[in-house]
């Protein structure tokens, strides 16, 4: 390999290859810089050939930077400079094969050459012209070298007599009759470096499409190559690589411990360090900005929009994102389709906008930015939104859901039925919906990339696709879990709760619908899968129940493990196809302590289990209204007593969480209280407010720093209520006694033999809403 | 095809096995193996061979010699195959011998299942048989006996 070979291939992109037969002037500038760096370079190592003959890479170097100028040199305009170089071109391609000598008078000769292509380049540069000396003594020379030292060897070389095709070219006008058996060899080896950029068969034809012999090496004074190109699959192994020094640290650390010398720590820490640095550093090669991929949408809405007759600004935001370069380009198609999508159906035309009071040019806005260790991508647009029943309809009359299912479904559901394969195909769908041609197979493509898309619509007011990928695939987010003595692996991207409950397995609420264990998750019937039972693994009798909650497809169950252990970053290995058989394993991983763990394929283990079957489904459903109906007046209630003393029962669905904050906490913002949390301001309401408290019995337990806080509604627009004391949580038949006579009070009845109020979080959420809508979002 | 040819010879039980060294990448003693719930038994587990995951057949339940002493320590015959390495799980290594084709005869017909399939030819030493076995066979074999398992 020539020393240049590395830097050859980084200077593709187009500054040594003039791209075109009239680029633009400052290209070319760049080009003639890069092109004098190589030729200062090429004066330097030549004189060395002489001295070592057998070392072609100089020549090579001199050769393809000859060339790349000659025929720069053709398409500009400057003939003598082309000429020179086709000339030198000749010498050099004898050299290289051998059917010229290397001698003080070729390499002489050559030098002379490039310093005068040199002082033509300089000139060019600074006056646009390739000067008024047409060397023509040093042509003549070139060519008296390259015809007349081959007859002194013409005898003992026969193989070159018989070489007509090559020599025969027409794009080597200099060559002259007597260069005719100096032509290549009979079959040109190509694959030598050597012989193909010297072959004066296409010397001045048009350049090849492989990049390496188009491109000059790189000198090493050459100041505009500060990246190089590497193989991808040089980075996996290189990826794979430090992956295996990450356990082989992590075993040493665990070792090092075990011992007291301080000096082996320090280093073995050191290491630690180290490895965590390389770690991420070769994670970062292979992340790329998602601008690379957004770089041309505007063009193609540009394009599309004129097609239709719209006017769409594209506004980007966050392009600097960075994702791995294999998501990078399995989201491209996907990306594409979403803005056709958008440009096509979403944003109205310039009538229909006005129409309706909206600026005529529509705006479609991306945005990209890391949260939660995954990539989030937003499509929105500010178009005419989805009709939700209009797909909801079309989906029935097509059979893809059934009546039932539709009455339902809410309307963010009805939106996500574009998804669904079926319904997006046929072109009626378009005119109906204003949405979904092929939207299954992005669906489907982004779920091939273990990401998730979701889409808000509100109708008239435009539609905000989601997006939702992990920032690379080799390595992903798992909780480790144990089942039946064996560690196993769940992706986090199923994930989505965690439960713990305590006590024997009679009194841990599971229920049986015939023989399908479930669980009542929130009011809700979760099904259960027991994993060490689904892998037939030993049973593993615990007092406590373990539940992780997954998603897989549009449902949801509850899997029963013995032990969850803890969170981490796995890197995939793939399976061998004896193994691959089990479609319950997505692939397996190497732990901390160099064990091993199956990572679980949730849809398949899902599938195993015949959880999300259709028939149990509806099943489940079936036996789930029954409940509903029995236990019309039985609720789960969380019940509190507030500062004046008062029960109250708050209906536990419409809780999202119960939190205690510090006294030391919360802050003030104009006549309201605050709280920081999880990232956000929660605005917080005192529930003797709410209920316009008698004060007639103020504050009859001491202060004890801490306030106890029920949070309300969805990330984004929560309330906490600040209660006294949070007494208990009851699952009972109500018996109502009484309406309510107070404000923010539904009714009241007798709870654990008490009269409770019924608090109306209706009303209460109204009221405190006002106050969450002004909240600015810290993390948005 | 004629001429010697160096063989990798390991024991399941009594019998004596030979692969062709060319195939073997190495020899390893029993280490940490993973089980892999639900796959089939001649899939005995999964290794972690210095940071490849590397899949463990029980050869001797695939050939149906099902007698190795649970106390002794197996050891894994490391094999390339077409596009991953896997591991062959055997009681004992025996020497590599260098045995030439005229020693040998083709596997009796009489031989049934498994071992009829992958075994190629039997080498008559001294004292006992060798059997050699083709690992494209090999391979062959295990992936029908999985397909099976799935069906």
């Amino acid at each position: 390999m020539p020393p240049g070979d590395a830097d050859t291939a980084t200077a593709t992109g187009g500054a040594i290859r003039p791209a075109s037969p009239a680029p633009s002037a400052e290209k070319a500038g760049e080009f003639w810089k890069v092109v004098r760096g190589r030729l200062e370079r090429a004066a330097r190592e030549l004189p060395g050939l002489t001295v070592e003959p057998e070392n072609r890479a100089p020549l090579v170097s001199v050769s393809r930077t000859v060339k790349a100028c000659g025929n720069a040199g053709g398409l500009l305009g400057h003939d003598k400079l082309g000429a020179l170089c086709r000339e030198c071109e000749s010498l050099v391609a004898s050299l290289s094969e051998g059917s010229v000598r290397m001698s003080e008078g070729t390499s002489e000769a050559l030098l002379r050459t490039v310093a005068a292509v040199l002082s033509m380049v300089q000139s060019i540069e600074t006056l646009g012209h390739d000067g008024e000396d047409t060397f023509e003594e040093l042509k003549a020379e070139l060519s008296r070298l390259n015809g007349g030292s081959l007859s002194e060897h013409a005898g003992d070389m026969p193989a070159v007599t018989d070489t007509p095709a090559v020599a025969e070219s027409t794009s080597t006008p200099a060559s002259t009759p007597a260069s005719t058996p100096t032509a290549s060899p009979p079959s040109p080896p190509p694959e030598t470096p050597v012989a193909v950029p010297a072959s004066p068969s296409d010397g001045g034809a048009a350049k090849p499409d492989t990049a390496k012999p188009g491109a000059a090496p790189a000198g090493p004074g050459s100041p505009v190559e500060t990246s190089v190109r590497v193989d991808v699959s040089l980075l996996d192994a290189l990826m794979n690589q430090v992956g295996e020094l990450v356990l082989a640290r992590n075993q040493l650390v665990e070792y090092a411990s075990r011992y007291e010398d301080s000096a082996f720590l320090a280093s073995a820490q050191r290491l630690n360090q180290i490895t965590s640095e390389l770690q991420e550093g070769v994670m970062k090669t292979r992340m790329q900005p998602i601008h690379s991929i957004w770089a041309k949408l505007p063009r193609v809405v540009r394009d599309l929009s004129r097609s239709v007759g719209k006017q769409i600004r594209v506004e980007m935001e966050g392009k600097e994102t960075e994702l791995d370069k294999s998501l990078i380009e399995a989201m491209k198609d996907p990306l594409t389709h979403l803005i056709r999508n958008s440009v096509d159906h979403g944003i109205e035309s310039p009538e229909a906008r006005t129409a309706c009071g909206k600026p005529i040019e529509g705006v479609l806005l991306l945005r990209a930015y890391h949260q939660g260790g995954q990539v989030h991508i937003e499509i929105q647009d500010d178009g005419a939104g989805i009709d939700p029943d209009r797909i909801c309809d079309k989906a029935v009359s097509k059979g893809l859901i059934s009546a039932e299912q539709a009455s339902q479904m809410t309307h963010a559901d009805k939106c996500k039925l574009i998804f669904l394969a079926g319904l997006s195909t046929a072109e009626q769908v378009t005119n109906i919906s204003g949405r979904g041609v092929g939207m299954d197979v992005v669906k489907t493509n982004i779920d091939a990339i273990s990401g998730a898309i979701d889409l808000e619509s509100e109708q008239g007011r435009g539609t905000t696709f989601k997006i939702r990928v992990p920032l690379t695939l080799a390595i992903v987010p798992a909780l480790v879990v144990t089942s039946g003595g064996e560690r196993f692996a769940i992706p986090q991207a199923n994930l989505l709760e965690l439960i713990r409950i305590d006590g024997s397995k009679d009194v841990l609420g599971v229920e049986m619908i015939s023989d399908c264990p479930v669980y009542r998750l929130r009011g809700q019937l979760l099904p259960l899968v027991y994993l060490n039972e689904q892998l037939e693994l030993r049973d593993n009798p615990a007092s406590t129940l373990n539940l992780v909650v997954l998603q897989a497809g549009s449902g949801r169950f509850g899997l029963v493990v013995d032990e969850i252990n803890e969170s981490q970053e796995i890197v995939v290995k793939p399976l061998a196809e004896v193994v691959r058989s089990v479609p319950v394993f997505a692939g397996a991983t190497i732990m901390g302590d160099g064990c091993l763990a199956l990572i679980i394929d949730v849809p398949g283990l899902a599938e195993r289990a015949h959880v999300l079957s259709s028939q149990n489904r509806q099943e489940l459903k079936r036996y789930g209204n029954d409940e509903e109906t029995v236990d019309d007046a039985r609720c789960s209630l969380l019940l509190v007593r507030s500062s004046a003393g008062g029960r109250v029962a708050i209906p536990l669905n419409d809780i999202s969480r119960l939190e205690q904050f510090s006294t030391t906490r919360l802050e003030s913002v104009g006549d309201s209280r605050v709280v920081q949390y999880r990232g956000q301001i929660l605005p917080l309401v005192e529930l003797s407010d709410v209920l316009a408290e008698r004060a007639s019995n103020p504050a009859t337990v001491a202060d004890d720093g801490v306030r106890r806080v029920v949070v309300f509604g969805e990330n984004g627009a929560q309330v906490g209520l600040v209660v006294h004391e949070i007494v208990d949580v009851v699952d009972e038949s109500l018996s109502i006694i009484g309406e309510s006579k107070r404000d923010g009070v539904l009714a009241t009845a007798v709870i654990q033999g008490k009269v409770t109020e019924m608090l109306d979080v209706s009303h209460f959420l109204g009221s405190g809403e006002p106050s969450c809508g002004d909240a600015p979002r810290l993390c948005a | 095809m004629s001429g010697s040819q160096q063989y990798c010879t390991f024991y399941i039980d009594r019998q004596m096995f030979g692969i062709e060294v060319e195939v073997v990448q190495e020899i390893i003693r029993f280490q940490e193996i993973t089980r892999v719930p639900l796959a089939p038994a001649l899939v005995h587990g999964l290794i972690n061979l210095r940071g490849q995951i590397v899949t463990a057949i029980d050869l001797g339940t695939l050939l149906a010699f099902s007698s190795h002493d649970p106390e002794r320590p197996r050891m894994n015959v490391i094999v390339r195959g077409e596009d991953s390495s896997f591991s062959l799980l055997v009681d004992r290594i025996g020497d590599v011998l260098e045995l030439d084709e005229s020693m040998s005869e083709v596997a009796p017909i009489t031989l049934k299942g498994a071992v009829s399939e992958v075994i190629d030819r039997a080498y008559k030493l001294e004292r006992e048989l060798l059997l050699s076995i083709d690992v494209t066979r090999l391979l062959k074999t295990i992936s029908q006996a999985v397909v099976g398992h799935a069906a």
